[in-house]
């Protein structure tokens, strides 16, 4: 069986950039894994251009941010093995970890001293929705669209109707529209987009596509072949008012109605989730529950933008050769706790002392305007900051200095006070 | 008059207010960098997109190559653009960076590939 200092699984954005930083911290035994037939992931199929521009300074399109973390994996000679799916992760007495892959050449094991976890999310599909009617062709979710148009070169439909309006089903409305497609209507059951601002704009505006927030699918019609959708306004409990339902005819049907962390090999390996971001429990070092193994970017929580996936995936590398190097990544242990308005928090747990200045990212799971954001511990305010305004579709982060967290007595909570409210 | 816009610079979405009178930019206000004060601008006046899409490739690995044009272009032509780059193939290999067209609709404004292709 082959041994290796460090496997990455996924080759990513994620993935890329914590390999780039595992190297630059002295790793020389590290393999990145990767079921595709090109490394990059997600990145290679987004041609859309916005990427990049806190980590590079510079508007790039998807494949051309891959480009320049696979260029700095190729100068690094970090070998990427393509083809290849991790199918079991199993930590072992000994304290190393079992990969077992599957690929062209048939099964392979890997025995890792160190694993970082970068296998990304899937799109939330039609039967995690339970969207009623029948089941024709023509129902896809907005990804698979996208992989369809801008790498297979197939438009998957001529009238759309989009269910969501996260980023995706944004950009796809645009995309389909200059392929030629007519995009009825995106649908979006919130009373607000989850998709970033500027794609609204730019995605929708646009091109006089509406947005119709409040409103879901309710039936899809169709035998062969999707011929429409019912759609109806909700009410305040997200339930379908049956007087405000329409039919809109259509032949396509894209869902853009969340991601989910892409975990088995997390839970096969043990490894305690958060059941909000249904990504692993990391503290911060980005270290799961399972000693030497770490996990980063859309498969720890999903990130609107991927600067922020490179940014924590280049903790989590340096993280990995820290503990190869034996460093001690542990300590007395305090969870961070969201409250008021905060959904969730990463890292959910830190390692006392703390070596560095602490970057805390959060959601909010409404709009709120003019809100503080208060890091608490116990009754005690540590840290406090305005914001005009948060929104649930936009990760926030803030830096809490390390002299702040000195001398912890108990859990860190991190929650919203509302302008007029008094505490 | 005031028009409110949504800066589409970069993700921060900044909510701008841009004040015109008689079609010309007065002021802008609410961006938090000079690239919105000139999105207000351009927006108010001129707008523009930088256009994304692909292009076939003949003789490749894969069918398509990735394209942006080299700086943003008139709103009103992104369909013609569209219509033009449709009817364009490129032979592998295509190079990240290589310009596949010189002159896209008449805007002296070039169209680039976003990856590489190898040949087959």
């Amino acid at each position: 069986m082959k041994e290796l200092d460090l496997v990455i699984i996924g080759g990513g954005p994620a993935g890329l950039a914590a390999a780039v930083s595992a190297y630059d911290a002295g790793v020389r035994s590290l393999l990145i894994l990767d079921r595709e037939q090109q490394a990059g992931g997600i990145l290679e199929q987004c041609i859309h251009n916005g990427f990049g521009l806190h980590r590079f300074g510079e508007e790039l399109t998807g494949p051309e941010y891959a480009a320049r973390y696979i260029d700095e994996v190729k100068k690094r000679e970090i070998p990427v093995q393509l083809e290849t799916m991790v199918l079991d992760l199993q930590p072992l007495p000994d304290g190393s970890k079992l990969v077992t892959a599957v690929s062209s050449g048939g099964m392979l094991e890997l025995k890792a001293k160190a694993v970082i976890l970068a296998m990304g999310c899937r799109e939330r599909s039609r039967g995690a929705l339970n969207i009623p009617g029948t089941r024709p062709a023509g129902i896809y979710t907005a990804g698979a669209a996208q992989k369809f148009v801008n790498i297979k070169g197939y438009l998957p439909g001529r009238r759309v109707v989009i269910l969501g309006s996260g980023d995706i089903g944004l950009i796809m409305a645009r995309r389909m529209t200059l392929e030629g497609a007519k995009v009825e209507a995106v649908c979006e059951l919130m009373p607000y987009s989850g998709g970033l601002n500027r794609n609204i704009v730019q995605c929708l505006e646009d091109f006089g596509i509406p947005l119709l927030l409040s409103h879901t699918i309710v039936e899809i019609h169709g035998k062969e072949r999707v011929t429409g959708v019912t759609i109806a306004q909700v009410d305040e409990n997200r339930r379908p008012i049956p007087e405000t339902r329409q039919e809109i005819p259509c032949d396509t049907v894209l869902l853009s109605c969340g991601l989910i962390p892409e975990n088995e090999l997390t839970t096969a390996a043990g490894i305690p989730l958060d059941p909000v971001t249904s990504g692993a429990v990391v503290d911060q070092y980005r270290q799961t529950g399972c000693p030497g193994v770490f996990a980063c970017g859309n498969v720890l929580h999903v990130h609107d933008l991927v600067d922020y996936v490179s940014e924590e995936a280049a903790l989590a590398g340096e993280s990995a050769a820290a503990w190869l190097r034996g460093e001690s990544l542990s300590g007395e242990s305090v969870s961070l706790i969201p409250k008021d308005g905060v959904r969730y928090l990463v890292p959910q747990q830190l390692r006392l002392p703390l070596k560095d200045d602490l970057r805390l990212y959060f959601r909010v799971g409404a709009i709120y305007d003019k809100a503080t954001v208060e890091v608490r511990c116990g009754e005690k305010l540590i840290f406090s900051r305005k914001r005009p305004r948060l929104v649930p579709g936009e990760m926030e982060s803030l830096v809490l200095k390390k002299s702040l967290l000195e001398g912890l007595d108990g859990p860190l909570t991190v929650g919203l006070s509302l302008e007029g409210e008094s505490k | 008059m005031k028009r409110n816009l949504t800066c589409i610079v970069c993700p921060m979405g900044c909510q701008l207010e841009v004040e015109l009178e008689d079609g010309k930019v007065t002021r802008v206000t609410g961006n938090t960098c000079k690239r919105g004060e000139a999105y207000g601008i351009a927006e108010c006046t001129a707008p523009t997109r930088t256009l994304t899409t692909t292009v076939r490739v003949s003789g490749g690995t894969q069918p398509l190559v990735s394209v942006k044009t080299a700086a943003p272009i008139p709103k009103e032509l992104l369909f013609d653009a569209m219509k033009v780059l449709r009817k364009l193939t490129v032979a592998a290999p295509v190079a990240l960076g290589q310009v596949v067209m010189e002159d896209l609709c008449g805007t002296g404004i070039g169209v680039v590939a976003g990856k590489e292709v190898s040949a087959r």
